[in-house]
């Protein structure tokens, strides 16, 4: 048999990447009743753990720094019966002979699920200097956290999620901690300005300095780091640096494929990306998200589980695919309080319908054009998925406005 | 069936009531309600899918 034939009932089936997406992939292949060979392939040599809390929970003083795993070995290789390539980077992928290059061996597949999930991106020039960190793996945490346990000063730059979860664990042991943003306001291309500026008031309200408009023009030190030089020309003494400064999607070693790439492997909205078998699924995958007909790219753990299972259902039963279809959500945690956002942040304008963006507790509602598409939550748990739903509805804004008159204020409101 | 929830685990994350928000809702603690600990029959599905998606693991189902 050619390896151009189409075949509708793949025998095998691989995937790449072995976090969230990866093991949620297999699970539903199995789950979906497929009897055939899987293969779960991944660079880092941890079983499949959970990545949320290694900004959180791992950075504790005390808390233990083993992963949180969601499946033993045995469970993922007796039970499941997925053979395990850990600790062994895919190198490359031949659509048309249908296999991925592991090490110097082919691995064959009928069906291939490419979740190789977005690397942080770091400081130039700072590759080797200690105490300069990202955090993105196991690994990361745990330097991280030694750095914390000795009592760093803490800077992180960029005013994203994870850094601002790295600071509030700074400043819940006491230690001096600053966050520096190269833009004016932080979390503008999340949640907009007025409400990053929002919420960046945690950071203010608990000890942590915040830099806004400050680009890091130098790392001091030699060998380790002892500070941080800005644009104006200050400098903040460091022994711990995090950057946090996004992700770029790991299509590096799909180069040479001819799989198309544009900031993530493109996919249509049944996530098949462009090569017979192949599908794609979490923080790399760019899908056409039919609820708010664009393509996107969501790195987000829902989105992660839910693309994972997608992906592979869609993978070994190719004539039963369905689109995968989501309001993109995610959650952070923050000195305390939790932030929560469903949906996309549109530039369209939003309205705060409970609590107040200068306080401990709010919901702001988001519109583009008449519709709902997004919902920000402080403290504001009992709300957010309502709206959620609304907006996988369609809900107009003034129905989402309508709804949240008949609901009862978030807690400041009414003390 | 019923529902176990383990509010050791639970932090309030919301995946469940995403799915079923018949049966699961958090309040403005973070706090889990379980509005129904027998699985009612027709929510039977979005049951499973929300104890097999919670991010915490804080979700069990009992026979």
């Amino acid at each position: 048999m050619s390896a151009a034939t189409v075949r509708t009932e793949p025998r095998s089936l691989v995937v790449v990447g072995a976090s969230l997406a990866g093991l949620r992939a297999v699970e539903a292949a199995r789950k979906a009743g497929f009897s055939g060979r899987i293969t779960l392939i991944g660079d880092e040599p941890h079983l499949p753990y959970d990545r949320p809390p290694l900004s959180k929970d791992l950075l504790a003083p005390g808390a233990p720094t083993d992963p949180v795993t969601f499946r033993s070995h045995a469970e993922l290789v007796d039970n499941l019966g997925v053979q395990l390539l850990l600790g062994t980077p895919a190198t490359g992928l031949d659509p048309d002979a249908r296999v991925v290059h592991v090490g110097g061996e082919d691995v064959a597949y009928d069906a291939l699920v490419v979740a190789t999930g977005a690397a942080a991106r770091g400081l130039p020039g700072t590759e080797g200097l200690a105490g300069v960190h990202v955090l993105r793996t196991l690994d990361d945490a745990r330097a991280v956290r030694r750095a914390l346990d000795e009592g760093a000063r803490t800077v992180v730059v960029g005013a994203g999620f994870i850094g601002s979860e790295v600071a509030s664990a700074a400043r819940e042991r006491g230690l001096p901690a600053t966050v520096v943003e190269a833009l004016p306001t932080p979390l503008a291309r999340s949640v907009g300005p007025d409400l990053g500026t929002a919420l960046a008031l945690l950071h203010t309200r608990n000890g942590t300095a915040l830099r806004c408009g400050q680009a890091v023009v130098a790392v001091e030190g030699t060998g380790r780091v002892e500070g941080i030089r800005l644009t104006d020309g200050t400098v903040i003494d460091a022994d711990l640096v995090v950057v946090g400064v996004g992700a770029v999607p790991r299509t590096d070693w799909l180069a040479g494929s001819e799989l198309p790439v544009d900031d993530g492997v493109v996919c249509d909205e049944f996530l098949r990306a462009g090569a017979p078998g192949v599908y794609a699924a979490g923080d790399v995958a760019r899908w056409h998200n039919l609820l708010f007909d664009r393509s996107m790219r969501a790195e987000h753990w829902s989105a992660a589980a839910e693309q994972g299972a997608r992906a592979a259902r869609n993978a070994v039963s190719p004539a039963e695919a369905r689109s995968y279809v989501t309001v993109p959500y995610f959650w952070s945690d923050w000195y305390g309080s939790r932030i929560q956002f469903a949906g996309i942040a549109t530039n369209d304008g939003y309205e705060i319908v409970s609590g107040d963006p200068a306080g401990d507790e709010f919901v702001a509602l988001y519109r583009e054009g008449d519709r709902l598409t997004g919902v920000l939550t402080l403290n504001g748990q009992r709300h957010v998925m309502k709206y959620r739903r609304l907006i996988a509805q369609h809900a107009r804004f003034d129905e989402a406005i309508a709804f949240a008159r008949t609901v009862a204020p978030t807690r400041s409101a009414t003390r | 069936m019923r529902i176990v929830l383990d509010r050791a685990k639970c932090t309030g994350i919301g995946i469940c009531e995403a799915l079923a928000p018949t049966v699961f809702e958090v309040d403005d603690n973070g706090e889990l309600v379980v509005l129904s600990t027998e699985v009612p029959e027709e929510a039977q599905n979005e049951v499973t899918e929300a104890v097999e998606g919670c991010p915490t693991m804080a979700l069990r189902l009992q026979s």
